[in-house]
């Protein structure tokens, strides 16, 4: 079958879609975003979290059909997304997502963990960076999906309320200590910023 | 307010041999960020499973249903003819008569040739364009199973005409052991157990058992093989040490080991399940077959019988001790299941063994540790390497010792620490700092939580801070708490005298107008951080800023396993080391270019510092740049840390280890005593780590050590049927491991106290924390109860008596 949706804000069409597949393979091996992670594929560990229409879900457990006309944003998207999050105050438009050239900006950077000048980053995944939430990294994408999403209707979160948002999301390597960190390290930085 | 990250406490002791030159910005000590952090947060980082190529298929494993068996027959007519099927393999279609593999004894079928031994053994391989196709197909293969009567444990291994598990064993072992289901033993015997024995005021006897824990790494088994022009094979794969499994790989290949080469792709953890292969062979032999690139992935079902896991133990533990509180002999046997292949067995014997009195003083030791073969998952190489179960044990016997002497559990543990200076039971003394006492006294020292945490005043209770949590199971009433100690002891690096090497490649050149210096090793960046520290090494020693990493492959000689707590130790060794050298080259390279413009070249010591020349009064000579400018200093070099020997096969004695590391914990716990539920309230560790070369990556490597500890302590366990010797858990959904609900708060106390031995005094560091974390759960969960709980993971029901 065809597939229509749009994915960081560019309308994509996947065609010879098994009706079995799963929106995670469909973005990983169709679509060239292979940034949603492979950990578990039933929904347990929350490395492939992506926004579908604002929601964070486990891209492993939705069948592509299920996204046809809908609007899916992964990490790939994120700092486009929380920019123009700060921007408009909001994405309920449309027009969150990441132009091509934007896409093509994605490169290495020269310098140990620090963006470039523009600071493509959004908060969040610098914060991953400067806290040193991210080790070997596989859970990071899915880890960053869902803090984002907290931060979006909770500026101030307490560590209960972070810690009930990211019970989905398996880490192995952190302890969680970090991930913690860098999460409060963010709305901090969100605070001062406003 | 937000709390910014914590990092590591100043040093207790200043080491005078550490620092050197670290002007440069970036270099060892500081909290350098990760150069990967970047890739890693934008989703472009290429894990192995991320791995593409254009007209590529996809392989799948068909593994044995059975635990035991004779494979009959095997019928692949149906899978073949299947559309979108390129090849289907057995072991039939093995190009060389290297048909097995293995770490150290070669015991592991690529695929399974007469019979399988254990569930989920590799049988079959396909390979089709598109993994589900791969999947369906490999589903249509017919085997035919005769099974066969299981061992299970030591009774049924060595049952009078016990079936043995491998027939016609001629592995270097097999001269030593009791009966052929044994791997290998290793005997410590030092003083008189017995005489000393007689001198205990108290003895306390127990007998442990440790579940089989798995590594659990998210990034799956995964990789992509591509065949060359020249007959060879191109290997992109998630590993441990690229050079072990070249080893491996190239005989079964039948090729040269120069016309497979292996890149590391992104290794989303491993924590020893990468030790061994697992589709590498595989995906090569599909690749060679079809002329095809072919990626195999596997899924969280396949992983957890793709790779070798925890070895589950029983552990029989007497010790002894007089009134005034003194240990007095040690007599202990650990059985250790191997299942059904070698692997790391030998190893993990050895480690068992030689430290299972734990850190303290025990002249008079009777010591047995065994490894058996049974038809139960193969173990192998975990974060603790048989130093895990051994603390498990002698943790608890330490606490029901005290107990019975009316003496505080930690005062008891510190009156017989060990320190520097003591003799190991293998007759080795510890030769550099060994904080036992101290990291005990500084867990203890540090601030307890406040009880009842989940009341705030004047509301009502936060359900979310209670054992149960969001499932509303109590509001506290049936809560009570406990706290508990543990410390730990584990060596760092390859012991009883494996030569232990690793190699750098350091070139140093003017990019771009700026002095650059580029590592190259072979070494598996896993998530520990290793890329981070060697390029801090580099700019120390070489005084650049720019450093670049350069891919690990096996174009450079090996690294070594990124295992045993080695790497910094080792593969940074050989990065200092090289760096020195290459130091020492472009020194004389300023010499002939300048030497004449100024006597210090020829008389002062010279340093590297911030892209110039030094003296060692601070004076620069030159700058880097016009120094290397129109030349390169390239250089490869291989780098050993102290030699080691092998344990005598009857008294255990020989100087086996490198290096110690130590860690102890203080676990605080509250327990619904009427559910069984436990909720660890904070878990604190201390440990020594001899010179934090990047202290925000050290407290990471130990807060994740500890969770994993907890994790076996409270969830963690792989469940084999006793009865037909199946996994009946292979997922996510039903082998728990710790979410961030389940982990505590972590404080970390860090030690810094040099170990002359090592490059800038550094000590292993990822494994110790994983030992104490467990026992010290344990302890207080024993202490909020009452109860002896005497095996790990703790469950409800023996919480309940139910």
């Amino acid at each position: 079958m065809r597939v229509n949706f749009t994915v960081n804000g560019r309308q994509q069409e996947a065609d010879d879609v098994w009706e079995g597949e799963s929106l995670l393979y469909v973005l990983r091996e169709r679509m060239g975003l292979p940034g949603s992670k492979n950990a578990c594929e039933q929904g347990e560990c929350g490395s492939c979290t992506v926004r579908l229409d604002g929601v964070p879900v486990c891209s492993c457990l939705v069948a592509a059909g299920q996204v046809e006309g809908r609007e899916v944003v992964t990490v790939e998207g994120l700092a486009d997304y929380a920019k123009q999050r700060a921007e408009h105050g909001g994405c309920a438009t449309g027009t969150c997502g990441t132009s091509l050239d934007a896409a093509k900006s994605w490169e290495a950077r020269p310098l140990d963990g620090q963006a470039g000048e523009q600071g493509e980053l959004s908060p969040i995944q610098q914060a991953f960076i400067d806290a040193g939430a991210v080790q070997c990294g596989f859970c990071t994408p899915g880890l960053l999906v869902a803090a984002d999403e907290l931060l979006e209707r909770n500026a101030e979160p307490s560590d209960a309320d972070i810690r009930e948002a990211l019970s989905g999301n398996l880490c192995r390597c952190t302890g969680y200590e970090k991930i913690l960190d860098a999460v409060r390290l963010a709305a901090a930085r969100q605070e001062e910023a406003v | 307010m937000a709390q910014h990250p914590q990092v590591a406490t100043a040093p207790a002791g200043t080491p005078t041999n550490l620092s050197q030159g670290s002007k440069t910005k970036g270099g060892i000590g500081e909290s350098t960020l990760r150069p990967d952090g970047t890739l890693k947060v934008t989703g472009e980082f290429a894990y192995s499973s991320d791995m593409w190529h254009e007209d590529m298929l996809w392989g799948h494993t068909l593994r044995s249903t059975v635990a035991h068996a004779e494979i009959k027959s095997i019928d692949i007519g149906e899978a073949v003819a299947m559309p979108g099927v390129y090849a289907v393999l057995t072991y039939d279609d093995l190009p060389t008569e290297v048909k097995n593999y293995g770490l150290e004894i070669q015991d592991t079928p690529v695929l399974a040739h007469g019979k399988v031994r254990h569930h989920g053994e590799p049988v079959a391989l396909v390979a089709a364009d598109h993994p589900e196709t791969a999947r369906r197909a490999a589903a249509k293969i017919k085997i035919e199973y005769a099974e066969l009567p299981l061992i299970t444990d030591e009774a049924s291994a060595t049952a009078p005409g016990a079936i043995l598990v491998h027939e016609g064993r001629d592995d270097h072992h097999i001269g030593h052991v009791p009966h052929p289901n044994i791997v290998h033993r290793q005997p410590i015997v030092r003083g008189n157990a017995d005489e000393a024995a007689a001198r205990a005021d108290v003895v306390v006897k127990g007998e442990y058992t440790f579940g089989m824990q798995d590594q659990a790494f998210l990034g799956p088994e995964s990789g992509l093989a591509v065949p060359s022009e020249d007959g060879g094979v191109e290997l992109y794969v998630a590993t441990q040490w690229l050079h072990s499994d070249l080893r491996q790989i190239a005989p079964v290949l039948g090729l040269p080991e120069e016309k497979v080469r292996m890149t590391l792709s992104g290794v989303g953890g491993a924590f020893g399940g990468r030790e061994d292969l697992s589709m590498q062979i595989h995906a090569c032999l599909l690749a060679l077959r079809t002329g095809k690139p072919v990626k195999i992935v596997y899924n969280r079902f396949e992983s957890f019988f793709g790779h070798v896991h925890r070895h589950p133990a029983k552990l029989h533990y007497e010790h002894g001790a007089t009134k005034d509180g003194k240990l007095t002999h040690l007599k202990c046997r650990i059985v250790l299941d191997g299942g059904a292949y070698a692997s790391a067995s030998p190893a993990v014997v050895g480690n068992a063994s030689s430290l299972s009195v734990g850190p303290y003083v025990v002249d008079d030791v009777d010591i047995e540790a065994i490894a058996l073969y049974t038809n139960n998952p193969p173990c192998g190489a975990m974060r603790g390497f048989g130093a895990v179960q051994a603390c498990f044990a002698y943790e608890a016997q330490m606490d029901k010792l005290a107990a019975k002497l009316g003496m505080d559990p930690v005062e008891f543990r510190q009156l017989n620490a060990m320190e520097q200076g003591t003799i190991m039971p293998t007759g080795q003394p510890v030769d550099s700092p060994a904080p036992v006492a101290e990291l005990l006294r500084r867990v203890k020292a540090m601030p307890l939580p406040p009880e009842q945490q989940w009341l705030a005043a004047g509301e009502e209770a936060d359900v979310r801070a209670l054992p149960g949590g969001l499932s509303n199971t109590t509001h506290g009433e049936g809560v009570v708490r406990g706290i508990g100690y543990a410390v730990g002891i584990k060596n760092v690096g390859f012991s009883e005298g494996f030569d232990d090497y690793s190699t750098a490649r350091v070139r140093m050149e003017v990019v771009g107008g700026e002095p650059v210096a580029t590592v190259h090793t072979a070494m598996a960046e896993v998530g520990q951080g290793g890329v981070t520290v060697h390029a801090q090494i580099a700019r120390t020693e070489l005084g650049v800023t720019q450093v670049t990493i350069h891919p690990a492959d096996t174009q450079v000689g090996s690294a070594g396993s990124t295992s045993a707590s080695r790497q910094t130790y080792v593969t940074g060794g050989a990065v200092k080391h090289t760096c020195e050298k290459v130091r020492e080259k472009v020194l004389e390279l300023g010499r002939r270019k300048f030497g004449s413009y100024h006597p210090a070249w020829a008389t002062a010591e010279l340093l590297l510092e911030g892209g110039k020349v030094v003296t060692d009064g601070g004076e620069v000579l030159a700058d880097l740049v016009d120094v290397l400018e129109g030349d390169a200093v390239d250089l490869e070099l291989e780098w050993r840390h102290r030699p080691t020997e092998a344990f005598d096969l009857v008294t255990g004695q020989g100087h086996g280890h490198v290096q110690y590391s130590f860690a102890a914990h203080r676990a605080v716990v509250e327990v619904d005593t009427e559910l069984g539920l436990v909720k660890v309230i904070e878990l604190a560790c201390a440990q020594d780590v001899g010179k934090a070369l990047n202290p925000l990556s050290v407290v990471g490597q130990i807060q994740g050590g500890t969770t994993q500890g907890l994790g076996v302590a409270v969830m963690e366990e792989i469940i084999v049927d006793p009865k037909t010797a199946k996994v009946l858990n292979p997922s996510f959904t039903d082998y728990l491991i710790p979410t961030i609900l389940d982990t505590p708060t972590i404080p970390v106390d860090v030690l810094e106290l040099a170990d002359d031995h090592a490059p800038y005094g550094l000590r292993g560091i990822g494994e110790a924390p994983t030992l104490s974390s467990t026992p010290a759960v344990l302890a207080a969960i024993r202490n909020a109860t009452g109860l002896e709980l005497n095996r790990t993971p703790v469950r409800p029901e023996h919480l309940t008596g139910t």
